[in-house]
């Protein structure tokens, strides 16, 4: 339970790394590279660590088509 | 089995049970990964290549999927829970087993066309690492560069392979994604602007990089002596109040909120909406809007506007996007020519819908007409939910017999098959022959086809002996 904790706010801070920096970039405070950076870096760590304790079960709309 | 575990195996041909009932939150946190789709990546640059505005496209996007959320809560809901049945199974019960299949068939067709337009986004973005461009022919059946084409058939058959092996593990993987890819489609829109300078909120409100981009588009579509197109608030309203057309007027999501425990689920469709068809296509808009300004580049490659906001992430996004979108779609349609061919293996006809799709993902001009392919479809399906509304309100009251096909045991109600096909003839041949606006044809066929099912069974239907 407690591991799951941490994995959810490190997905949480993997997120924040793929939108914060952009904001900064946005006030001027930080350059498009440092964004890129960022957004590359959070993806990987969203990717490895949500699939730990997002659920495995399927959705009801899992099977349907979305546009 | 877990509830969710019932939920997607059981209750195909029966009312879902009491205990398999969901409540409002779990609507809402579906509904929140949804419609932030490959489509997205499509959708938005095409408003601005349209030469949408920027007042009629935030206002008009407001409306119209404001307009979508009621059409979610007021039509679709209130028959999901009062019936708590797919929408295949009612429209069996109503038009026959036949004509079900044959709705279905032309549903699949539709899927891999969408389908195709996704392997084309997915494409674009392998390609880009590659050097290999995405270019739009001026032919609608004209190929792209080669180099691009042999990619497409990768991808199609890469993604055909997989959706071929079910749809559980791609549907894992979107629903993992879904919240990173709202996050990257935010990202992408905030990089743009300031890529056109546009980080106060004057230069926003004042909206001239966004005018600047359509007028560049359309000076260009004098040299190139095309037409400029005319995309109005009007339009913008209708177009994302009825591109789910099939999903709340043709009633698909009757499936998904059939485990509804109360109405108030109706409303998760807003987050949906507000997420996927406003910020996240106004976001993709942007990006085209950037591109122009940066290198005066009109083309709307999904892969190449993402890599210049924000390089590999958004090269990631738009793959993810683009297969989590395809999968779906194409192991749809593989069920539905399943149903066609009775005899036939699931993973067969997925793969025969997977390489249908790829041959119309190999014509790049078809996913950019994907603005007026979604209007097409809810032209196309949509009408058959008038169909079940008029059987669950009104039928009775005309002292007709509701549920005919499956009380008199005909394979194809006639009353059903003109109310549908006549109305969705004369739709198209404007569409096709007039260059009509595919969304107006909505909700006119959606009106025609009721009024046409209902007027056909007071003389069609015969007495049945109970």
């Amino acid at each position: 339970m407690m591991n799951q904790q941490i994995l959810k706010i490190v997905s949480l801070c993997a997120l924040a790394a793929t939108i914060v920096p952009s904001l900064l970039f946005f006030l001027g405070l930080i350059g498009q590279n440092a964004v890129t950076v960022a957004a590359l870096i959070g993806t990987f760590v969203w990717f490895a660590a949500t699939p730990l304790w997002m659920g495995h079960e399927p959705e009801i709309d899992d099977k349907e088509v979305q546009i | 089995m877990s509830e969710e575990g019932e939920v997607t195996g059981e209750f195909e041909r029966e009312p879902v049970s009491d205990r398999a009932l969901l409540g409002a939150g779990k609507f809402w946190g579906m509904y929140a990964g949804e419609h932030a789709a490959g489509t997205e990546f499509m959708i938005g640059p095409l408003f601005l290549a349209a030469g949408a505005s920027l007042q009629n496209l935030i206002l008009g996007l407001l409306l119209g999927n404001f307009l979508a959320v009621l059409t979610w809560r007021f039509l679709v809901t209130p028959i999901a829970i009062a019936k708590r049945l797919t929408l295949y199974y009612q429209l069996e019960r109503i038009a026959g087993g036949s004509l079900v299949k044959f709705y279905n068939l032309v549903n699949g067709l539709l899927f891999c066309f969408l389908a195709g337009a996704m392997v084309t986004v997915s494409a674009s973005a392998v390609g880009i690492p590659f050097g290999i461009m995405y270019e739009v022919p001026e032919a609608t059946f004209g190929f792209g560069a080669p180099s691009f084409t042999v990619l497409v058939a990768i991808v199609g058959i890469v993604m055909a392979i997989i959706a071929a092996a079910g749809y559980e593990m791609v549907a894992r993987v979107a629903n993992i994604a879904a919240p990173w890819m709202i996050s990257i489609f935010a990202a992408c829109g905030i990089v743009s602007l300031v890529q056109m300078d546009a980080t106060s909120l004057s230069v926003i409100r004042d909206g001239k990089f966004w005018s600047d981009a359509i007028a560049f588009v359309q000076a260009e579509n004098l040299v190139n002596g095309n037409a400029n197109a005319d995309f109005g608030f009007w339009k913008c309203v209708i177009f994302a109040w009825l591109c789910n057309a099939a999903m709340h007027f043709g009633m698909a999501d009757l499936s998904i909120f059939r485990f509804a425990r109360n109405p108030s689920s109706g409303w998760a469709p807003a987050i949906g909406m507000f997420l996927g068809h406003y910020m996240a296509w106004i976001a993709a808009g942007l990006l085209l809007a950037a591109q122009i300004k940066l290198s005066q580049d009109t083309s709307a490659n999904p892969g190449a506007l993402a890599w210049g906001a924000l390089g590999w992430t958004g090269i990631i996004c738009v793959v993810i996007a683009g297969w989590t979108t395809a999968n779906p779609t194409i192991y749809r349609a593989g069920l539905a020519f399943q149903g066609i061919l009775p005899g036939s293996s699931r993973a067969t006809m997925t793969l025969i819908a997977g390489a249908v799709a790829t041959i119309a993902g190999a014509f790049p001009n078809l996913s950019n007409q994907l603005l007026g392919f979604v209007g097409t479809y809810g032209t196309v399906l949509g009408p058959m939910g008038a169909v079940i509304f008029v059987d669950f309100y009104l039928i009775k009251r005309f002292g007709l017999q509701e549920e005919y096909a499956a009380h008199r045991g005909v394979k194809i109600n006639v009353a059903v098959l003109v109310a549908w096909l006549l109305p969705v003839s004369v739709g198209l041949y404007l569409i096709f022959a007039k260059e009509f606006y595919a969304a107006y044809a909505v909700v006119p066929c959606w009106v025609a086809c009721g009024v046409i099912y209902l007027a056909l069974s007071k003389f069609t239907q015969k007495p049945i002996s109970l």
